[in-house]
């Protein structure tokens, strides 16, 4: 979707927050921020932040398109909604977060290697084949998600929980051949595909 | 009680704080006739608490003695204290108004002698000293009271104190069996002048003021540095009565968040500047002082004190709003955030922290006893609907006693043309 990048540089040229604005989820509220930093302090990962959500805000403002854009911040947000409660300008920061990193992504600008990027993308794979969450399959996926000695590592520590589990039938090894899924799993994924491209229909208009 | 009389060429005046006794006085001065009625024992309201004032630190005392001075020697001012406004009806140039005075059981045989209050041995939260320290069962609500005129709280009535106070008393100043007195009288005008109350800071729940003894308010903290307040005068911190040298002010507790209070309370940023200048008077160079704010709005000419407090090297700012307090093992709060100007991580201790508390109106817009409009932060608007009530002071919006004072007299003459226009000379 780099394309969709070229085009959108071009719309905008000098005003990254009209950007934001147009195209980002609660993106128009940028622009009531105080810059007081309530959010920042209050977030509970605030440390591994490069830019904490205030900092972000203004430069939307300050027209850093490409650093805000390919910075794994907005990624790092889980969703605790202590900023959203504290905001004395109720800016909805999570939500803003969350689409500041679905615009990145959609631009082909998230960084490759975000891991919250790279579990998002497996659990949505995971999501859409069947319907349902395969819990086992996404869960060897996630050991194997930073190469294969890794995976092995991981896997292994992990073994004995797995054992657990199968004794107290919270898991069911015969989920990774197949596994259970909706009734019409074909449907889901033509209801996707059409929701899709509304929404990228309505993007490339924005 | 002496016959009170009223017409609606009457100014009612509810509320005697700085405002409430400006307009009153502007308007008796002018020859109008004035009633004062103020809900507490004594007037004076809040500036009674602070122990200097901005800009030029002087004594608020010294203010109000000179409004005093003036109150007494005017015969058009009649003062009701421990009234209340209990109905209003009518329109402009016409209302009758209910008065609902409580009993005091202390007449005007008083002398301030205090026996009385040597005799009561029950005590109660000291309302002047926001609940920081004790008063008596019988008591002068404080060291200026107007009038100069012993209490006796309601609680202490038909126990052993009671009467104990009674006999203590050489003048025959107390009548345990007065009652609540409630009047009827016809006025013209109505000036709504009762001012502010500090925003409850329990609400804000990240900054812990219900949980952490050294986490007080502004307001309190204006106790603690008067030398007629709870400590003396000395800055001792509520947990264990160390003196209290690394203090830390919070700026915008409550105000400009529209999750407490949405407007700027507009005094609280020259409150914490002269607060400062509290804590460097008291420790000398020993004392330090952080501030913590957003921007600070020390407008017009009080920049002047602003600039004078920053060029303190003391001083520190701290452009951040604070995300939380917690305590650490020694009582100390700590303070976290993350400042604005590099986006730096910070978790300080203090001594103590002062929250610069905001105002809201001290009458919830529902509670008025006439309908008034009010603005979406309960001040009371100018507008015709109101008829002839009209705001001032902190009834109107959060202002300093300059602009207090300033639409105190506004009121004053608003309410004498209401009532020029019913005497019928002016046109
Ligand atoms: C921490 C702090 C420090 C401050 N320091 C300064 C300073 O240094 N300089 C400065 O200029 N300003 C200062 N201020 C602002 C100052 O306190 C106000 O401007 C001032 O109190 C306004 O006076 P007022 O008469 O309008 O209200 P108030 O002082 O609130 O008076 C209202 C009066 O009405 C009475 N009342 C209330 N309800 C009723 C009722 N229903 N019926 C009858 N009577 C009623 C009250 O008992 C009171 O006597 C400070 C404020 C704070 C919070
Ligand atoms: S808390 Fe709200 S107003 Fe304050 S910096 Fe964050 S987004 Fe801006
Ligand atoms: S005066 Fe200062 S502390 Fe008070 S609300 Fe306004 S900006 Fe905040």
């Amino acid at each position: 979707m780099g394309d969709m990048n070229v085009v959108k540089v071009e719309a905008y040229r000098n005003s990254f927050l009209k950007e934001v604005e147009a195209n980002v989820e609660g993106g128009q509220w940028v622009k009531m921020c105080m810059q007081c930093g309530v959010c920042s302090g209050s977030c509970p990962l605030g440390s591994a932040w490069d830019h904490p959500p205030q900092e972000l805000f203004m430069m939307i403002r300050a027209g850093k398109r490409e650093e805000v854009l390919t910075s794994s911040s907005m990624w790092m947000c889980t969703s605790c909604y202590n900023c959203i409660v504290r905001c004395p300008r109720d800016l909805p920061i999570t939500h803003i977060m969350h689409g500041l990193a679905h615009y990145a992504e959609r631009l082909g600008l998230a960084p490759k290697n975000q891991p919250t990027r790279k579990f998002a993308k497996l659990f949505w794979n995971n999501l859409v084949k069947k319907g349902r969450v395969n819990e086992l399959k996404l869960g060897v996926a996630l050991y194997f998600m930073n190469g294969l000695v890794e995976g092995i590592k991981t896997a292994l520590k992990m073994a004995p929980l797995g054992l657990n589990m199968l004794k107290t039938k919270r898991m069911n090894p015969l989920e990774y051949v197949g596994g259970h899924g909706i009734k019409d799993a074909a449907g889901l994924q033509a209801i996707l595909k059409k929701a899709r491209a509304i929404e990228l229909a309505k993007a490339k208009k924005a | 009680m002496a016959e009170i009389v009223a017409t609606n060429q009457t100014i009612l005046v509810v509320g005697g704080g700085i405002s409430g006794m400006t307009a009153a006085l502007e308007a008796a001065e002018c020859g109008k006739h004035v009633i004062l009625v103020e809900k507490t024992p004594s007037i004076g309201g809040r500036i009674g608490q602070l122990y200097r004032y901005f800009p030029k630190l002087c004594h608020p005392t010294c203010g109000l003695e000179i409004n005093l001075k003036r109150l007494r020697g005017n015969k058009n001012l009649r003062l009701l204290t421990m009234t209340e406004v209990a109905d209003v009806q009518g329109q402009a140039g016409n209302y009758t108004v209910t008065l609902k005075t409580q009993p005091r059981f202390i007449n005007e045989n008083c002398t301030a002698c205090g026996a009385c209050g040597e005799a009561v041995k029950a005590e109660f939260a000291d309302e002047h000293n926001y609940g920081l320290g004790k008063r008596k069962g019988a008591y002068l609500p404080n060291a200026m009271a107007y009038p100069q005129r012993y209490v006796l709280d309601p609680r202490i009535i038909g126990t052993a104190d009671a009467e104990a106070a009674k006999a203590a008393c050489k003048f025959n100043a107390i009548d345990l069996d007065m009652q609540v007195e409630t009047k009827t009288l016809t006025v013209g005008a109505i000036i709504w002048a009762t001012g502010w109350r500090p925003f409850d800071a329990s609400k804000i729940q990240p900054y812990g003021y219900d949980r952490y003894p050294n986490v007080i308010t502004s307001v309190e903290f204006e106790r603690l540095a008067d030398p007629h307040g709870p400590t003396g005068g000395k800055l001792l911190r509520p947990s264990d009565g160390k003196e209290a040298k690394n203090v830390a002010f919070i700026q915008c507790a409550g105000s400009r968040d529209r999750n407490y209070l949405k407007h700027c309370s507009r005094i609280c940023c020259m409150a914490s500047l002269k607060q400062a200048t509290y804590v460097r008077e008291k420790f000398a160079d020993a004392g330090d002082v952080s501030i913590y704010y957003i921007d600070i709005r020390a407008i017009d000419r009080i920049d002047d004190f602003h600039q004078k407090v920053k060029a303190d090297p003391k001083v520190k700012f701290i452009k951040s709003k604070v995300a939380k307090i917690e305590q650490d093992k020694v009582g100390n709060p700590v303070v976290h955030g993350v400042d604005t100007e590099g986006y730096t991580r910070y978790a300080t201790a203090h001594d103590l922290v002062v929250l610069a508390i905001g105002m809201e109106p001290s009458v919830a817009a529902n509670n008025f006893p006439i309908k008034v409009k009010v603005n979406e932060s309960g001040f009371i608007e100018q507008d015709e609907a109101n008829g002839a009530i009209f705001a001032a002071g902190c009834s109107s919006d959060a202002l300093d006693v300059n602009r207090a004072v300033q639409s105190a007299t506004a009121s004053a003459l608003r309410a004498i043309q209401v009532i020029n226009r019913v005497a019928g000379t002016e046109g």
